[in-house]
């Protein structure tokens, strides 16, 4: 029960989509945690990676998931490559899909680049963080983190604290959260809340104590730096102290809320560093395992339907 | 501690009601209006003169940090008790500014050399440059009553909206200088038939209605909390209403000085009578003076800025802005009463209740419970300001050599005389 053909964002994912790509996700867990940790769903494919913004994280974890599935992996460092010499992202495009790629890997820093270079080209493409826009994966694997350490993934009150302007992690998890029939809530200062935020149907905290009232979910942002052009929040020292995550304001939460974080943190800005490193409360490097997991399932189920889709196409040639 | 006061005519903000009756006062609050002296009271009888809570003066500049030889908290302290103000909201344009909880808890700190009620505001952009946000959080939780860059306006719309985002958060109150800078850059007379004669570079009313209609914009856009510092002309008048009407959370303040003097006043290029916004017309003082009355202006205040002889001894043009005014604040005032433009309750509601109001303050109310920061006047006792006579270290007063009714009698602060016979 998986029909899309790309992986573009939550938003066009069905309930039973997503919990069929989180079981799929399940047994890659389990593969990963073998000394042999290989399986050939896409052997002989080839999966291109192409982030058009610095991301060190997300695309070792895509890369080792499609190495992992037997495909042969490409990286291209799009801030070092043609984009440089003036060539338009549709361009750029069409090269690439002269070579046959089977699956596409795209970040890009502007959203809704992802949806258009997926019209251009004729294989898989997945989303891997387009502007604000979306972060599908990172929401499916914090989904599967929340779904192993709560044992479920509906009826939870989850709060996403901090940058949710900047934010297409908070979007994409609104979206699959909210799919999923959670009780969520965006915590943060108005400068850093979208202004349309009222409107999404969650409840807003700019008290970050009253946000985390009873919250069985702490899910912290990066305070994204690079992505302001100053003027948000006064200073680094006042945003710690009265949204940064300390002990104090965690003590509010529920007393086996968890926390999560899609890293690289900020230490002391957005949250308290004994807090990340908190095994009992921390779920931050379970997100790290997770990540690669779901990474797997999104590509395997993909490539499923590429395949399905060329065999009737050949089939429909034949007759 | 008990004090009574007998045979008082009190003037309530409140119910804007002037009556005969006694106050008796426990402890630094009003306990009750009208009642009969309690056992061991002291007892004041106020000879049928004026009894009315103290005034609040809002948008005061003190010397400290930076310019103590113009006025200290000690010297503006005394200044203000002598002229019945028991609560000075100071201003943060000093030098360094009051950006930073740390420079704030300089200036409480120091302001404990007052013997009246002080409370500060802090600058809304560090070293009110219009470039970063302050610390609002911090400056709050360090007693910020509002925050302001003063005269010197946020000119980047951006971080102004950022600045009000942010300060709708907190529930914080922005003071904004309606003034478009582009246009009052360089100026020191309203544009008009009397700058043109007397060659002054001038800028014109309209600059304060485009600033005006800038913030009212921005305070639409982020639902802020926004006060008008000073709104001086009558083009500033619809806006300011269709503002209020349409439910947006917007006060509005005036200079006495713009109440009670007009451009002609500037007549033989007088650097004391030099402010910023520049002097107006007569039609607009009086527009001013009824914009009051009926409660679109909120607040009348001095705007005391002391300023050495030095900086008042320069052509007009290049002569600092800006007057002293604590201790000519209710004579002054008393101008508008004896003129029949305001009553003494309105005149109370804008120097002392509604300033209390905005500021989330307790004062400004002849109520049970309320602090027992009262002024005795006498709104009728005539007398020539000599100007060498006020106590704030700066002289440069517009009404030096001005005759004048109404005199301060006596000044309480929480129950205690600050001024006057005993104090």
């Amino acid at each position: 029960m998986f029909r899309a053909r790309h992986l573009l964002g939550i938003e066009p994912l069905a309930p039973p989509e997503i919990t069929t790509l989180l079981d799929l996700a399940e047994t890659y867990v389990d593969l990963n945690r073998r000394t042999v940790k290989h399986s050939d769903a896409l052997a002989g494919m080839t999966q291109i990676n192409m982030f058009f913004e610095n991301s060190t994280r997300t695309q070792s974890s895509f890369e080792l998931a499609g190495k992992r599935l037997g495909a042969d992996v490409m990286n291209m460092a799009m801030q070092t490559s043609s984009v440089k010499k003036g060539e338009t992202l549709i361009d750029t495009a069409l090269t690439l899909n002269a070579m046959h790629p089977d699956l596409l890997v795209v970040r890009h820093p502007q959203s809704g680049a992802v949806d258009l270079l997926a019209q251009k080209v004729n294989c898989a493409v997945l989303n891997a963080g387009d502007g604000r826009h979306e972060h599908p994966t990172q929401a499916l694997l914090d989904a599967l983190t929340i779904r192993r350490a709560k044992g479920r993934l509906h009826r939870l009150t989850v709060a996403i604290c901090g940058d949710i302007a900047h934010s297409r992690v908070a979007r994409s998890n609104l979206i699959l959260l909210g799919k999923m029939e959670n009780r969520l809530r965006l915590v943060g200062p108005a400068t850093l809340m979208p202004s349309g935020a009222r409107d999404w149907g969650c409840e807003i905290h700019e008290d970050m104590r009253e946000g985390l009232k009873g919250a069985d979910v702490v899910m912290m942002l990066r305070l994204q730096k690079e992505r302001m052009d100053g003027g948000f929040i006064p200073s680094e020292r006042e945003y710690y102290h009265r949204w940064g995550l300390d002990a104090e304001k965690l003590a509010l939460a529920a007393p086996d809320a968890i926390v999560m974080h899609p890293g690289p943190m900020n230490r002391g800005v957005e949250i308290d560093g004994t807090i990340a490193d908190d095994i009992n409360r921390s779920v931050i490097q379970d997100q790290v395992e997770m990540g690669v997991a779901v990474r797997m399932a999104a590509m395997d189920l993909l490539a499923r339907n590429l395949r399905a889709e060329r065999g009737a196409k050949a089939a429909e040639m034949m007759a | 501690m008990i004090l009574h006061f007998q045979n008082a005519r009190l003037i309530d903000p409140e119910t804007q009601s002037v009556e005969d009756a006694t106050l008796t006062v426990r402890d630094g609050r009003i306990e009750t209006v009208g009642a009969d002296a309690p056992q061991g009271a002291e007892l004041i009888d106020c000879g049928g003169r004026c009894l009315a809570p103290g005034l609040i003066d809002w948008g005061v500049k003190i010397g400290e940090p930076g310019e103590r030889h113009k006025e200290s908290f000690r010297s503006a302290g005394l200044a203000a008790a002598a002229g019945g103000v028991t609560t000075v909201i100071a201003r943060p344009d000093t030098m360094p500014p009051i950006d930073a909880p740390e420079s704030l808890e300089f200036a409480t700190r120091r302001a404990a050399d007052a013997p009246v009620n002080i409370r500060h505001m802090a600058a809304l952009t560090r070293a009110r440059q219009g470039r970063e946000m302050v610390e609002m959080g911090f400056l709050q939780d360090a007693g910020a009553v509002a925050f302001t860059d003063g005269v010197r306006v946020v000119s980047d719309t951006r971080l102004l909206s950022r600045c009000m985002t942010y300060a709708r958060g907190l529930g914080a109150l922005i003071v904004g200088h309606p003034q478009e800078p582009g246009l009052s850059k360089g100026t020191a007379a309203t544009g008009g038939k009397f700058a043109s004669l007397y060659g002054l570079p001038a800028v014109s009313p309209m600059a304060e209605v485009m600033g005006l209609d800038r913030d009212l914009a921005l305070v639409a856009m982020t639902g802020a909390r926004y006060h008008a510092d000073q709104i001086t002309v009558t083009a500033s008048l619809p806006a300011l209403r269709r503002a209020r009407e349409a439910g947006l959370d917007v006060t509005a303040g005036i200079s006495i000085h713009h109440l009670t003097l007009n451009e002609y006043d500037v007549g033989g290029y007088r650097t004391f009578f030099r402010f910023t916004p520049p002097l107006r017309s007569e039609e607009d003082r009086l527009a001013m003076v009824e914009a009051v009355a009926e409660g679109l202006i909120d607040v009348i205040a001095s705007f005391h800025t002391p300023q050495d002889e030095e900086s008042k001894r320069l052509p007009f043009a290049e002569a600092a802005p800006g007057a002293v005014g604590l201790q000519t604040l209710l004579p002054a005032a008393m101008r508008l009463y004896h003129q029949g433009g305001l009553s003494l309750p309105q005149l109370w509601r804008a120097m002392s209740l509604n300033p209390a109001r905005r500021l989330g303050l307790p004062g400004g109310r002849l109520s049970a419970g309320a602090p027992a920061d009262l002024v005795l006047f006498d709104p009728d006792a005539p007398f020539v300001l000599d100007r060498f006579t006020l106590l704030s270290k700066s002289k440069n007063t517009p009404f030096d050599g001005a005759r004048m009714e109404g005199r301060v009698l006596g000044t309480w602060v929480a129950g205690r005389r600050v001024f006057g016979e005993d104090a």
